[in-house]
């Protein structure tokens, strides 16, 4: 039997697991590109500061490496142990890009990095770089085909449900792989692995600077950070915006609750920036309207509408009601009573089948659910929009606010300023934590704001978890968090200790703890 | 002969059978080298050359676990779905295991605390043994079926205990693939080291080999004598989507045996394993661990074909609704699905083949106390 104890506790574990494992993610993504560019111009210039610099950052990089592995492992398996029935439903398509990422992605990082850090007196300098940047293209294909996956939970394309298998299977792979909302996601996601890289050099290399060590080491480090993270923010933010654009087209609800758009306004729709969205009266107190913005964002036109959530409430419920239908037609279709003429009728439901599904939390009798129960499960179709609606705003905020640190970084970097500016290079280092807030935010955004669905549309999330005991899971999740938490307080000491030795590090005797004085 | 759906679920068959192969040939030397570092490292130094000899390919091998495991959500998600919820904890132990690796090889060397090195090297070796228990314990229970049944949304259910699938002969193929692995780790560290580390690597060989083939003979005539077995009664056309729910099996002791009377050539397999792993520990002990990790490899092709021919078309036997197993034939995904990811795999295994070769030949050569030394801050 399946309680909500135990949907709730899949989703925590699924919740803390897989975001513990983005705090690494990104940092991969963004710090491997910028590695491969460190060593490209090593080899272009044959400067050596170069060269250490790709390896000094390769060691940090280390650290945070094996975290992202170690709990990467922990999401292709936790599908299957704690996901059960969502694996049997979709794995026919979701499937597919995971075990694509291994052949594609991860071999080619997993196996480069080997070389990256042992092949340095075994390769030529051209083989070692072309290495590194065969890592950074692992990890960015990796990214690909996760968000790949990720993205047809949003936007399900390109599959139909079988009744004979009682699950998805594929029809059209190329519209899983173009997915409109698989591939904004993924440029959003890599530009904001992008910023997490610029901004975690553009902040350590300022503690050298505020420290008065390692100057050139640092200025240049300092220098590549600035314009790489100004290209990344500037993307994050432009893609991001793609990305309203996307869900004002496919994930209505989804932007409704983000927005907290409780009515379908007059085109162009206003946009709320601040206010205190108040789910149970459907109203925003206090609401900051800005005229048009959220019109032109969501539908880059004045005269379409976006649609509010009391909207969406009144179709979720005729959506329901067809379920019903669709349900039905399955029960007969799986009973053997599948002539032609039911076919047909089933094909024309089906499309809500998913809707009837959601009655399954309140009744086994899907057929003959009450009206009390349908307004449930239509009340269910609509995210908490409190949490959403913060979420989004803090993370457009910690966007905004790297924007202007690598802006102003960049500017003081072309002037030959940075050495003035101590109040910047203070403030980059206590950036540091921002592009980690905003990709946590962004992916609960994401992820809740799909909510109730794991499958948008077609698979419930009540109906997704494997059956297992709620003690189970309360061992499990407990396991995960003692193992996480050390794992975790061990990562962090490394990387601040190896973070404060810098460069000195690496026992070339160039570098401040290596000689009296400290000279850079 | 054209690719319909019947050829590509046998096919399915063969490929995730080659990718577990690989996984256990290449990631297998480093989980045995895991286990082995305690006993054949006594000192850091040691330990240390233990290490680098696996250090920098063994997360590059790692990959053909999650290409295994990718590849069977993928191709057989009801498998998947089904085996990974009903062995929940053995795999989130062989998980929590795993977690060990990739920190433990990185961080180890990162503080000179003899303490700090101690723990890690304990880590790396739970790292070691913890998976390579696990799954043997997991195909261990593959044998004796699974205390699972579907409803009619085909959701499984899981009736079992954790403690039950810890049952005797379970824990003995645990240790068979334990010692499988331990003597393949140790053979391939006898050819990346010398001297004194590679003279207790050879002993490491005859113990582990010899554990090894006696488990592996014991299983096998348990499985012969003792062992319920399972076949297929009736089941529709194979060519077609079909659900796990409408065929009959009928189950009989000694009946995984039936492939092998119906083709006696198949006997060849686990014979073959017995001859290699022999040939393994004459090889090692000639000083010849170049030829000896071919042949343990082989060994290790052979004693997974074992399992997967003996239990063929079998892939999850269910022990209490014996009707529900899952078999090649019902539990695959669309014949879309099977086709596009076949070619896919066909073209990119090769290439993932080619260049991981190429990096072991990089790497070719010996790790020795004398290199730890000269690289102390770069190698693990």
């Amino acid at each position: 039997m399946i309680t909500e104890e135990i949907v709730d506790l899949s989703r925590l574990q699924f919740a803390v697991t897989a975001m513990f494992h983005f705090l690494f993610v990104p940092l991969t993504i963004g710090l491997s590109l910028l590695l491969a560019i460190m060593e490209s111009t090593y080899v272009m210039t044959e400067k050596q500061i170069y060269k250490d610099m790709t390896r000094f950052w390769g060691k940090l990089f280390a650290i945070n490496f094996a975290l992202g592995v170690t709990t990467g492992l922990t999401l292709e398996f936790q599908f299957g142990t704690n996901w059960a029935y969502y694996s049997h439903f979709v794995g026919d398509i979701f499937g597919v890009p995971l075990a694509v990422e291994g052949m594609l992605a991860f071999f080619l990082e997993s196996t480069f990095i080997g070389l990256f850090f042992f092949g340095w007196d075994r390769l030529s300098p051209v083989q070692h770089l072309a290495c590194t940047w065969l890592l950074a293209l692992g990890t960015n294909l990796s990214a690909l085909m996760i968000l790949i996956a990720n993205g047809w939970m949003q936007n399900p394309v390109g599959a139909v449900f079988n009744f004979e298998t009682m699950r998805m299977e594929v029809t059209n792979f190329a519209e899983v792989i173009f997915n409109p909302v698989a591939q904004v996601k993924f440029v959003h996601t890599v530009a904001a692995g992008y910023c997490t890289g610029a901004m975690f050099v553009l902040g350590i290399s300022a503690y050298y600077l505020l420290n008065q060590r390692d100057l050139g080491f640092a200025i240049r480090s300092f220098t590549i950070a600035a314009g790489f993270g100004l290209a990344g923010s500037l993307s994050v933010i432009v893609l991001g915006d793609e990305s309203g654009y996307t869900d004002g087209q496919i994930q209505k609800v989804k932007l409704a609750a983000i927005e907290a758009e409780w009515e379908t306004s007059d085109p162009p729709a206003p946009f709320t920036l601040f206010g205190f969205p108040d789910q149970k009266n459907m109203e925003t107190h206090y609401a900051i309207k800005i005229p048009w913005v959220l019109g032109l964002i969501a539908t880059r036109s004045v005269d379409v509408p976006v649609v509010g959530i009391r909207e969406i409430l009144i179709e979720n419920k005729q959506k329901i009601r067809k379920g019903m239908i669709a349900y039905e037609l399955l029960e007969r279709l799986k009973a053997g009573d599948d002539g032609p003429k039911i076919r047909k009728i089933f094909l024309e439901y089906q499309p809500y089948l998913g809707y009837g599904l959601l009655l399954k939390k309140y009744t086994e009798n899907v057929t003959n659910a009450t009206e009390a129960q349908i307004l449930l499960a239509a009340q269910d179709t609509i995210p908490q929009v409190e949490p959403l609606f913060w979420s989004f705003r803090l993370m457009v905020a910690c966007g905004f606010a790297m924007l202007f640190i690598f802006g102003v970084a960049f500017y003081a970097c072309s002037t030959q300023r940075v050495m003035q500016y101590r109040w910047l290079q203070w403030i980059a280092l206590y950036a540091i934590p921002l592009p980690w807030i905003a990709s946590e935010l962004g992916w609960f955004v994401a992820e809740y704001g799909r909510q109730p669905w794991t499958i948008a549309e077609i698979l419930p999330t009540h109906l997704s978890v494997s059956t297992r005991t709620t003690e189970e899971l309360y061992m499990s999740l407990a396991g995960f968090i003692i193992f996480y938490t050390l794992l975790f307080i061990i990562e962090i000491f490394l990387m601040f200790k190896y973070a404060r030795l810098g460069p000195s590090s690496l026992h070339t005797g160039r570098y401040y703890y290596e000689k009296v004085g400290g000279a850079a | 002969m054209t690719l319909d759906y019947e050829i590509l679920k046998l096919i399915w068959w063969l490929l995730i059978g080659i990718l577990l192969i690989s996984f256990a040939i290449t990631d297998g030397f480093d989980l045995g080298v895991g286990a082995l570092i305690p006993f054949v490292g006594q000192s850091d130094e040691e330990r240390r050359v233990l290490l680098n000899a696996v250090g920098p390919t063994w997360e590059s091998n790692q990959v053909w676990l999650v290409t295994a495991v990718g590849a069977l959500f993928a191709a057989w998600p009801l498998v998947y779905a089904t085996a990974f919820s009903s062995f929940y904890f053995v795999l989130l132990l062989a998980l929590g295991a795993l977690f060990l690796r990739p920190v433990g090889f990185d961080y180890r060397s990162k503080l000179p605390n003899p303490r700090w090195r101690n723990a890690w090297d304990w880590g790396l070796f739970i790292g070691g043994v913890g998976p390579a228990f696990m799954f043997g314990i997991a195909v261990g229970n593959l044998f004796e079926g699974v205390p699972f049944y579907f409803d009619t949304d085909l959701r499984s259910y899981y009736t079992g205990s954790f403690l039950a699938l810890l049952n005797p002969f379970a824990l003995l193929t645990g240790i068979v693939s334990l010692s499988m692995l331990v003597m393949h780790g140790a053979v391939y560290l006898q050819l990346k080291t010398e001297d004194v580390i590679a003279n207790r690597c050879q002993k490491a060989v005859i113990f582990s080999a010899s554990v090894f083939l006696i488990g592996f003979i014991t299983c096998g005539s348990q499985i012969t004598f003792n062992l319920i077995g399972y076949q297929i009664e009736t089941i529709g056309e194979l060519n077609r989507a079909l659900n796990p729910l409408d065929k009959s099996v009928y189950t009989a002791l000694g009946a995984w045996m039936v492939n092998y009377q119906r083709f006696d050539w198949l006997w060849a397999i686990p014979t073959q394993v017995f001859l290699f792993t022999v040939l393994t520990v004459a090889l090692s002990k000639r000083g010849k661990p170049g030829l000896a990790f071919i042949t343990s490899s082989i060994s290790i092709a052979g004693v997974i074909a074992t399992v997967g021919l003996s239990l063929y078309p079998f892939l999850l036997p269910s022990s209490t609704h014996p009707d529900h197993s899952l078999t090649i034939w019902d539990s695959g995904s669309s014949f879309l699905t099977l086709k596009v990811l076949f070619w896919v795999t066909l073209f990119f295994v090769p290439i993932v083949i080619t260049y991981t070769s190429w990096v072991y030949r990089i790497l070719k050569g010996k790790v020795s106390v004398a290199k730890i030394r000269e690289n102390q801050h770069t190698a693990y």
